[in-house]
């Protein structure tokens, strides 16, 4: 499976990995919910961490789409909610 | 997959297929995601140029302020001088004020910087991923059929897509850090400039039209005592008589 962390680049992560990855993610909406930004934040962090450490790096000008995009953990909050939101924290298409 | 990873990759992919809906013939699609893809590339090379602009600018204006905030501290040690204790400590409650708005703006300044660093980086990938697109772009029209190059194209536009909402994520957030740190310095403006700030009462616009005057006469007493001493003691209303 192949995941962004948003901001940084792609990463090619084994199936072992992305179970462990799903866990997180599960504890990281859930903090978001709860409007938990310290617990958000930490989950973010050890996601990034396991990919950066356990996952393959995709060269930058490998065109190939990911199964799934990591937030990055230095939003706040309200930037993450912004960033849920479709219309969200993505600017304008340019050109528009 | 459910959680934060599926809602954001969500996200991404709406925003790329808006990005490709209006062109429907895989050839039209490519060129028209290459121009978008190039225009994006555009707006980074700007974002990160107004980024650096107004970061230099920034960095001019703290520098003012911290001399303003040294000024206040010359009002008050003037003030206390007249005997103005009241003075000196209005000036003083406003220069500590200030000093914690101007260390927030050291903060402030180096989240911007690594927003900054962020985005220079985001651009160069932005850009080997154009350059990789616009090769990939001729050998998908020369050799794949059109069913072929409609899914090849989808794909290698979404993963470019990607990196475009990267990119617009760090113009975007750079530009926020930009906005805060000039509303902080406004702030700052706010309380070192005499007789403009809100958040004293009234009797503070007083209190800078005192410290002025008080200034002010003090000039006055000095270049008084300084043409005294030039003159001795001499006729200093004869010239006024004509």
């Amino acid at each position: 499976m192949i995941v962004r962390l948003m901001g940084e680049g792609q990463y090619r992560v084994e199936d072992a990995l992305v179970e462990r990855l799903n866990e997180l993610d599960d504890g990281a909406e859930a903090a978001l919910e709860a409007q938990d930004e310290v617990e958000l934040d930490r989950r973010l962090d050890e996601m990034w961490q396991l990919v950066q450490a356990s996952g393959e790096r995709l060269a930058d000008d490998d065109l190939a789409a990911s199964d799934a995009v990591i937030p990055p953990s230095d939003l706040t909050l309200e930037e993450t909610r912004r960033l849920m939101e479709a219309e969200g924290f993505i600017p304008d298409i340019p050109g528009e | 997959m459910a959680g934060l990873m599926s809602r954001t990759s969500a996200v991404v992919k709406a925003w790329i297929s808006k990005l490709l809906d209006r062109a429907e013939d895989p050839s039209v699609t490519l060129d028209y995601s290459y121009e978008k893809q190039r225009e994006q590339l555009q707006n980074v090379k700007r974002g990160v140029a107004d980024v650096v602009t107004a970061k230099k600018r920034l960095e001019l204006q703290a520098q003012k302020l911290e001399q303003d905030v040294v000024k206040l501290e010359g009002q008050a040690r003037e003030a206390l001088g007249a005997g103005r204790e009241d003075l000196a400590r209005a000036a003083l409650e406003r220069k500590t004020l200030a000093q914690q708005q101007l260390q927030g703006l050291d903060q402030q300044a180096a989240d911007l910087e690594a927003q900054q660093e962020k985005l220079v980086a985001a651009e160069k990938r932005l850009a080997t991923k154009v350059e990789a697109f616009r090769s990939q772009k001729e050998v998908i029209k020369a050799q794949y059929s059109a069913a072929e190059a409609q899914v090849r194209i989808g794909e290698a536009a979404t993963g470019i897509g990607e990196e475009m909402a990267d990119t617009g994520l760090a113009i975007d957030r750079a530009r926020d850090k930009t906005e805060q740190m000039q509303a902080r310095a406004a702030a700052v403006e706010e309380l070192t400039a005499a007789g403009t700030l809100e958040d004293f009462t009234s009797t503070d616009t007083q209190l800078d039209r005192e410290l002025a005057q008080l200034s002010a006469s003090k000039q006055v007493d000095d270049e008084l005592a300084r043409l005294k001493g030039e003159l001795g003691s001499g006729e200093p209303q004869k010239e006024l008589g004509g």
